[in-house]
């Protein structure tokens, strides 16, 4: 699993961890935000997924939170651990609490994501 | 409703920013959602201590010669239950019998009373009461600026304030003492919205962040955190507490929210009384219905179903840290579904296996009946 800093992100606070098998989680800033994870919906292993729409659902005490798929691709391992626990999502989000796996259909995409100083820069702004 | 166009702040904002509350709007309030996180604040007031600053509550006093007549007037529950020092939990009723509020009603005095309220409802309670009272003896005030409040919640709470407020600890459920508190005149009563054992004071804004760090070092032994809405929400949903706006409004009746047990008809006129004398003899279209599920977070608005035909939707719902699954109230035909029965409830468009629930459907301490009898 990346550091966060290895990692790309999206705009919806998912992040990309790109090679043969590239994996997704959500940031550590989403995380947060949400509270505490008491459920977790993951795509199915084979499901095709498109880059930006929703692939999966987060759930906090308070709300929902749709997980928009940050590239198209195919899913090859989703992680049972969260949905046995999902408060793995807030005590490592990047590691033990990512999300699923997939062989992206068109490596390019990833180009459009933000590096890590790219996402800092994007939560300072959205908090304004 | 509340038509607030500006945020108001409560006199311990400050207070709730240090200690790292997370605002949010609520109904005009600003006030804290969570502050650690909601599961760690539940669970501190389900095993030892919270404190939550409930200041958004609104206090009505009522005196004069006629000030019981006036909220047996205009209250479903008996007011003769709430004799100097104690208060009673009632729905006060309009001519449909749809509630213009729920509160709770203390007597202080034969011919005074405080009646707490909700916020979005305080200025309409007031005006309500205010018209009933027209042609009586009574002076109706909205104090409701005038207050902070806090509650301190939690089965460690009683004995964490013996060495601040003994007398709190002979308070029975639902008493109230008058008390001089940091030189300001303050009421402390053993009442909550969590299910546990606890206590509500309402104090003068210029010592109320005195109060709360007071509240804080008595509860340091017994690891007190500071709780938001978040988990206000989850301890009164498990408690089977209503939340006014949500599981009840102007329209929906006491039998039909369950709530049988407020309605006093044997105690003479009150408003609405017909409407609930009806309901009591031919029964109730709809019920507000419990239910917990196999799997998923149910929210307020999802759609029940029994046999694949929608029987109503959801009012309130979350996921219980109690129960470690999603629970749900919501007004279902028909109204008579027995404990385990089977339902549906519909998530993300998915339909999700649930079942009808006994109500609460957590007993905290606030439950124990020694509370009620003061043994």
């Amino acid at each position: 699993m990346p550091k966060p800093e290895e990692a790309r992100y999206t705009k919806t606070h998912e992040w990309f961890h790109p090679g043969a098998e590239a994996s997704v989680g959500i940031s550590d800033h989403a995380q947060h935000e949400m509270g505490d994870v008491v459920f977790v919906e993951l795509p199915k292993v084979g499901q095709k997924l498109e880059k930006e729409k929703p692939c999966a659902v987060v759930e906090s005490v308070k709300s929902a939170f749709d997980i928009y798929s940050p590239v198209s691709g195919e899913v090859t391992a989703v992680n049972e651990a969260v949905t046995g626990d999902p408060a793995l999502l807030n005590q490592s989000p990047l590691e033990n609490g990512w999300l699923f796996k997939l062989k992206p259909s068109n490596p390019a995409e990833s180009a459009t994501l933000m590096d890590w100083t790219a996402y800092q820069d994007f939560i300072k702004q959205a908090a304004h | 409703m509340s038509t607030a166009t500006t945020i108001r702040r409560t006199a311990l904002n400050e207070t709730m920013r240090k200690y790292g509350g997370k605002m949010v709007d609520f109904h005009g309030w600003e006030l804290p959602i969570q502050f650690a996180g909601i599961l760690k604040e539940h669970a501190a007031v389900r095993t030892s201590a919270g404190i939550f600053d409930v200041s958004h509550m609104g206090q009505v006093f009522v005196t004069g010669a006629d000030a019981f007549k006036l909220l047996q007037k205009t209250n479903a529950n008996d007011l003769r239950k709430a004799t100097p020092g104690k208060g009673v939990y009632s729905h006060v009723t309009n001519e449909n019998a749809g509630l213009v509020d729920d509160i709770i009603a203390f007597c202080l005095a034969p011919d005074r009373y405080l009646v707490i309220v909700n916020a979005t409802t305080s200025t309409k309670d007031f005006e309500w009461f205010k018209a009933q009272g027209a042609k009586m003896h009574v002076k109706v005030e909205n104090k409701s600026d005038d207050y902070s409040m806090v509650a301190i919640q939690g089965p460690n709470v009683p004995k964490m304030f013996e060495p601040f407020v003994p007398e709190a600890l002979k308070l029975p459920r639902f008493g109230i003492v008058e008390k001089d508190i940091m030189g300001e005149h303050c009421f402390v009563s053993r009442t909550g919205y969590t299910g546990e054992d606890g206590f509500e004071i309402t104090a003068p804004h210029s010592i109320i962040d005195k109060l709360w760090e007071k509240a804080m070092e008595l509860g340091k032994p017994y690891g007190i955190v500071p709780c938001g809405l978040g988990a206000r929400d989850t301890l009164r949903l498990e408690s089977g507490y209503l939340l006014y706006g949500q599981d009840v409004d102007d329209v929906h009746t006491t039998y039909e929210a369950g709530y049988g047990w407020v309605v006093s008809l044997d105690k003479g006129d009150f408003i609405g009384r017909n409407v609930l004398a009806g309901q009591k003899t031919d029964g109730v279209k709809r019920r507000l219905t419990g239910l917990t599920l196999t799997g998923g977070v149910p929210r307020p608005g999802c759609k029940v179903f029994v046999d694949g035909k929608q029987v109503g939707e959801l009012a309130s719902a979350t996921y219980s840290p109690t129960l470690k699954k999603g629970i749900g109230v919501g007004y279902i035909t028909p109204p008579d579904l027995k404990p385990g029965a089977p339902l549906e409830v519909e998530i993300h468009g998915k339909k999700v296996k649930a079942e009808v629930s006994r109500m609460p459907f957590h007993k905290g301490t606030a439950f124990s009946k020694n509370l009620y009898t003061g043994a």
